[in-house]
């Protein structure tokens, strides 16, 4: 899976014009804190994967090479969306070496196989602490004009095995970067894989005649396959996006993890979740709680609840909200990956997030929603008004030299509150193995702290 | 110790918000104080704080539609609370379009003040946003570094030009150093002025006014065209006039020569006051 060049001859796939990519740059950066921690093993597992699935591949005709042709706005919105949502919520870099990684790059994977165009991104962060997988497919049916690939007839790939690369995802994004330029003037769109020099060939194909062409650099790669299952999921939510992005609109942009549950009264709850090294006496918490009604379904027993990464989340629901898609949000106990889903007639796509495991969430316990703590209590405060019934009185500091802490302010302790870290060190954090679960002994899955392969330098939070 | 209040009003709660946003442009931390009557966002002149202190006071009763409080004790019928001015600001940003906002003092995983939002939504249940924000409750020994303070012996007072062109002209200024002078006469004259080793430039303002304060004895004595001036921090200066959104009714500054500018910006129902220590 080394080489470069794939020997064949040219193929390509061609995507309908129109598209939509403008939402790329308004993709939210990735916070410091994410880690790089398990790439290599990763990397390692992704081989293991990988060769299954060439077994797998093997004896199926035609699947060696990919061109593939759209035409109109039938696909309209559906590459640029794709790549969108990808970026929505990162960098987008499957198996990245760590110097690429460390200068930033984004990268995604475009995949062709079997007759359908794969958009996978995987975050750097996603491989660390967040493990998050964003495929997209386009059905060839319905946004594909035409797709073929070509089996390889030149020794050097197995045969049977489509295409896989990754290309730079900034590259990749800026050639459908203005919409309005897009819709007015582009009619045909083509995406082809020029394995004679080593370029993904994008060509635009414009009014009177005008050709533009974009030659974008790639490599080939393995790619991760995400282990999820929706259906396995006990939980559903599903409602529109909008309705989704106006529930988490109040919580800090600084935030990096939110809980969603099902609360008393069967109220959709988000909460902010601090981190374990967070002064809880410093960090404002937010709740919101929204009535059952606004969902399209709820299927989830009160208590139910989930804490995931907020960032992807809000990446994920701006491209949903672009697409005024309905998202289902599929989740299950919680250390268990929460899928959520979009689809229409041309799109689907899944979001694979991790969550916090539950002993992670025990050490929060009265911050969860749904456990009849006090977050559910003042829900009911705008029915009932009595003074006394949820304000605590709280302990007076008249006796004049009692064991009260004068609070004032002081920068000093707040110095002295920082403990000794490491520069870029992501912070400890026990997801449960989202994607290596099924392959690797649960005793193996990264329970104890990782060390740090690379300083991470993707953003500076 | 208990504090509840409650805002209906959408121009009241677009109000407080406005002074809250204030607040938190100009102090990192600040003190709440809240009496009966009123509510106090106080910052004291700590070396901390670069030596610049602010007094702002607002009558509850032009806010809120419900204030219900109970202080220490009788006699001292008062809450200080520590808080992060910015986090409140936040939390009212959340209630653009509330149809209740309430604000009360909860003791959850530590003393909050929690503002609570209720917005409409598509169903027929409204939709609820809770904000705890963390605050130290300051003890009753340490509620006289919290005192107002006292209008300076000023040399000069004068009215300040529209708040948004002073604005501007030190927004520019600022690019060209890190102090500006300030200095203003008994006959309406304010200048603006930065001294570098490659330029010095001067806005002037005429024809302010001064404002006819009560006691005018120190200044009586002085000859109308002589400025006062003190050399301050250009960044605290433009901080004050950039965060500022109250809409003041009135503005004036009192200026001790070499000592201290001290701003008052005067609305119907909040004052603002500002210190910027001068610098030698």
């Amino acid at each position: 899976m080394d080489r470069l060049v794939p020997p064949s001859h040219d193929e390509g796939a061609c995507i309908g014009t129109n598209e939509r990519a403008r939402r790329a740059e308004a993709r939210p950066r990735p916070s410091a804190r994410e880690g790089t921690r398990p790439w290599v093993r990763a990397r390692r597992v992704g081989r293991e994967q990988e060769a299954g699935r060439r077994k797998a591949g093997e004896g199926q005709a035609g699947a060696g090479d990919m061109k593939c042709l759209v035409t109109g706005g039938n696909v309209r919105g559906k590459c640029g969306a794709t790549a969108r949502g990808g970026v929505g919520g990162h960098n987008l870099c499957p198996l990245t070496p760590a110097p690429f990684r460390s200068a930033g790059q984004g990268r995604s994977l475009a995949v062709a196989h079997r007759r359908r165009v794969v958009l996978r991104a995987t975050g750097g962060r996603a491989l660390a602490s967040h493990r998050e997988r964003i495929p997209a497919r386009l059905s060839p049916a319905s946004c594909l004009r035409r797709f073929s690939s070509s089996t390889t007839r030149r020794p050097g790939p197995p045969q049977g095995q489509p295409p896989r690369c990754k290309v730079l995802m900034k590259s990749f994004l800026s050639v459908f970067r203005s919409l309005a330029a897009l819709e007015k003037t582009v009619e045909r769109c083509c995406i082809a894989l020029s394995t004679e020099n080593s370029r993904l060939v994008i060509q635009l194909h414009c009014k009177h005649g005008v050709t533009k062409t974009h030659n974008l650099s790639f490599q080939e790669c393995e790619s991760l396959q995400a282990v999820f299952d929706p259906a396995l999921c006990p939980h559903l939510l599903r409602a529109p996006a909008r309705v989704l992005v106006e529930a988490v609109s109040p919580f800090s942009p600084a935030l990096s993890e939110v809980t969603l549950g099902v609360s008393r009264g069967r109220r959709v709850v988000f909460r902010s979740y601090l981190e374990e090294d967070t002064d809880a006496a410093r960090a404002m918490m937010t709740e919101m709680s929204l009535s059952e009604e606004e969902f399209q379904q709820l299927q989830a027993q009160e208590g139910a609840s989930i804490t995931f990464c907020l960032k992807e989340f809000r990446g994920l629901l701006s491209f949903a909200e672009s697409a005024n898609l309905l998202l289902n949000i599929h989740f299950d106990v919680p250390g268990r990956p929460a899928i959520f889903s979009i689809e229409d007639s041309l799109l689907d796509g899944h979001f694979v997030l991790a969550t916090l495991s539950q002993s992670d969430l025990c050490s929060q316990e009265p911050c969860r929603p749904g456990q009849g703590t006090h977050s559910t209590t003042h829900l009911d405060d705008f029915a009932n008004d009595d003074i006394d019934s949820y304000m605590i009185a709280m302990e007076t500091t008249v006796s004049e030299g009692a064991a009260v802490t004068p609070r004032t302010p002081s920068p000093v302790s707040e110095e002295e509150a920082e403990p000794n870290v490491v520069p870029g060190t992501p912070p400890l954090k026990k997801f449960r193995s989202l994607f290596f679960g099924s392959v690797l002994a649960p005793t193996e899955s990264p329970s104890e702290p990782n060390p740090v392969l690379a300083e991470d330098s993707e953003g500076e939070g | 110790m208990r504090f509840r209040a409650k805002i209906v009003d959408l121009g009241c709660l677009n109000h407080f918000t406005r002074v809250s946003n204030t607040i938190s442009k100009l102090a990192k931390t600040c003190t709440l104080r809240l009496s009966p009557d009123k509510l106090y966002f106080i910052l004291s002149d700590k070396v901390a704080n670069g030596g610049v202190s602010m007094w702002c006071e607002l009558g509850q009763g032009n806010f809120f539609d419900e204030f219900q409080m109970e202080g220490v004790a009788a006699d001292h019928n008062e809450i200080y609370l520590e808080l992060t001015p910015e986090n409140l600001s936040r939390a009212l940003k959340t209630a653009q379009n509330a149809k209740t906002v309430k604000i009360k003092l909860t003791n959850k995983h530590c003393p909050c003040l929690t503002v609570a939002v209720e917005l409409p939504s598509l169903s027929s249940s409204s939709r609820i946003v809770t904000h705890d924000i963390p605050v130290g409750v300051i003890p009753r020994k340490l509620w006289t570094d919290f005192r107002e303070p006292t209008v300076p012996d000023f040399d000069v007072s004068i009215y300040l030009p529209v708040l948004k062109t002073m604005k501007s002209v030190v927004e520019r200024m600022k690019n060209l150093s890190s102090h500006v002078i300030i200095e203003a006469n008994l006959k309406g004259e304010m200048n603006l002025k930065i001294e570098t080793d490659l330029v010095c430039i001067t806005t002037h303002f005429k024809d302010l006014g001064n404002p006819p304060w009560a006691s005018e004895d120190a200044s009586q004595d002085r000859d109308s065209e002589n400025m006062a001036e003190a050399r301050i921090d250009i960044k605290k200066l433009l901080q004050f006039l950039a965060g500022q959104q109250v809409n003041p009714t009135k503005a004036l500054c009192n200026i001790v020569h070499n000592r201290i500018v001290h701003f008052i910006l005067l609305h119907e129902d909040v004052s603002l006051q500002y210190f910027i220590p001068a610098l030698s």
